[in-house]
């Protein structure tokens, strides 16, 4: 299998192979995703973000392509500002879930957007909202997405229970994306979760080392991360 | 229900028609023409003070050079830059368009462009033309929240990062800055960096070559260094000088700046009605 310059086209729609989550708990949600988007078989970017702010209590997991993603939030985003405005009320995540099926449902033949809404608000508490390709949108105390969710439905139906506590649920979060980088070549990175409750907002970010190491893993041997960190020295400079 | 043939009134936006009869073309086998790419080696990254941009200086047209110097590094605003690879005339064309369109919105707002501000110009632009417009664009400034670095695809899409490279020789420019990148670097460790990632490129990439150009924007200054680095000189120039044929005619060898025909005269007095 050779991959020469010809094969790799740098030009090729960016895509975020992903792995994204959002499970609620007993007080709110917690989103997690990892942070790889692709050009083809390039990483284009090893730690983007793809947990996205709609409003100070509703955030946007992002999948598919990365453009058509990036514009749609940003629509959503502005319509939730207009809207929230005229409220006089922050936005519930209904209304969010349903500005973003909109925008899915009504452009279904030119966009390819996987995207799980979440947040919290005063009327229904933690909500979690998937809208995958089509433009449905499916209410559920849980919902995964991207290229990685093939390899975590089993492991949700295994893990997954109703009422579990915060710290339970990020944990749930954080160990479910690291299995589906582990197995899904278009996921990779770092993991990174946004907990939302009645407080807030708050972001979490998991570096590629603090997680644990699966089947067949092995730990770092040589890597200059570590190298640099111990007070080395990098690669030597280049020769004129 | 019968099927009725109806004159339905056009829709706006772009119609992309022509660009289906091309792929139809191309597969009965017509060829377009190839277009002047930039085969490109671009990047940035940000430092302590500010931001770099560096990239080549070579224009290919399939597997000729057109072009051994031009000049991929684009003005957008005074403490804006963009690099920009691709098509020649795509990048061309979308940077002066909205080197434009942030000149209007000064005026408009009366203040200083920010980076965040032509990101969204181009991506929208960008994205309405559905990746046909082909320009992948490096897009470095500091404006008054700070030094801001992004990288834009042809479909739109933008990534927000401390190093980036793009272009044939991103991947050659990127292994440089991956192993050799920290943060906090000083102006001549910044330079000397994209210079070394630039090179990496010119190089190893086919599509890249000739000159490294350098642009150094910082919160009140900024420096195009032209030509920076010319690791590929002429190595031959032929003794004979160019010689035209005799039935040139010379008219004139009298070169007169056309500046010096310029005059400058007292402002009138405004129109009055």
């Amino acid at each position: 299998m050779s991959h020469s310059m010809d094969d790799m086209n740098l030009n090729a729609p960016h895509s975020m192979g992903t792995t994204i989550i959002g499970v609620t708990y007993d007080g709110g949600v917690v989103l997690g995703a990892d942070s790889r988007t692709s050009t083809g078989v390039y990483v284009a970017n090893r730690c983007s973000d793809k947990i996205t702010q709609l409003t100070e209590n509703v955030y946007v997991c992002r999948s598919g392509s990365a453009a058509d993603s990036q514009v749609v939030s940003d629509y959503v985003r502005h319509f939730l500002h207009q809207h929230t405005i005229q409220l006089g009320q922050p936005a519930t995540v209904k209304v969010a879930a349903n500005l973003v099926r909109l925008l899915s449902y009504g452009n279904k033949n030119m966009l390819q957007t996987g995207l799980i809404v979440g947040g919290w608000d005063k009327y229904e508490g933690g909500k979690i909202y998937g809208v995958p390709l089509g433009g449905t949108v499916i209410e559920a105390p849980f919902a995964i997405g991207g290229s990685g969710s093939s390899y975590l439905y089993g492991f949700f139906d295994q893990a997954w229970r109703e009422g579990m506590t915060m710290e339970e649920a990020e944990a749930l979060v954080v160990k479910a994306v690291s299995l589906a980088i582990a197995r899904d070549g278009a996921s990779g990175g770092v993991v990174r979760t946004v907990i939302i409750n009645s407080e807030g907002a708050k972001r979490n970010f998991y570096a590629g080392d603090t997680l644990p190491l699966w089947h067949e893993e092995l730990e770092p041997q040589n890597s200059l991360l570590d190298i640099l960190a111990a007070g080395g020295d990098g690669p030597a400079p280049m020769a004129e | 229900m019968s099927k009725v043939a109806m004159d339905v009134p056009a829709k706006g936006g772009f119609s992309f028609d022509l660009c289906k009869r091309n792929a139809m073309l191309a597969k009965d086998g017509v060829q377009l023409p190839p277009f002047r790419k930039t085969g490109t080696t671009i990047v940035g990254l940000i430092f302590q003070d500010g931001v770099i941009l560096g990239a080549d200086t070579r224009a290919t047209e399939g597997p000729i050079v057109a072009d051994k110097n031009c000049e991929k590094i684009h003005y957008l605003a005074p403490n804006i830059y963009c690099c920009g690879a691709g098509t020649a005339a795509d990048t061309e064309a979308v940077t002066d368009m909205v080197s434009s369109q942030l000149n209007l919105h000064r005026y408009h707002t009366g203040r200083q462009s920010r980076v965040v501000t032509a990101l969204t110009y181009l991506k929208k632009h960008l994205f309405s033309y559905q990746g046909h417009v082909s320009a992948a664009l490096v897009l470095g400034g500091v404006d008054f929240t700070g030094p801001h670095l992004h990288t834009i695809y042809p479909h739109g899409s933008t990534d927000t990062l401390p190093f980036a490279t793009m272009g044939s020789g991103s991947l050659a420019a990127m292994a440089i800055f991956e192993s050799k990148y920290k943060e906090g670097l000083t102006r001549e460790e910044g330079i000397q960096l994209v210079t070394e990632a630039i090179c990496s490129g010119i190089f190893n990439d086919l599509g890249s070559g000739s000159n490294v150009d350098i642009c150094v924007i910082t919160k009140d200054n900024k420096e195009y260094l032209r030509n920076h680095l010319q690791p590929n000189p002429r190595t031959y120039v032929s003794p004979k000088q160019y010689s035209f044929t005799k039935k040139t005619e010379v008219l004139l060898t009298k070169i007169t700046p056309l500046k010096e025909k310029v005059e400058v005269i007292q402002a009138g007095d405004a129109m009055e009605e």
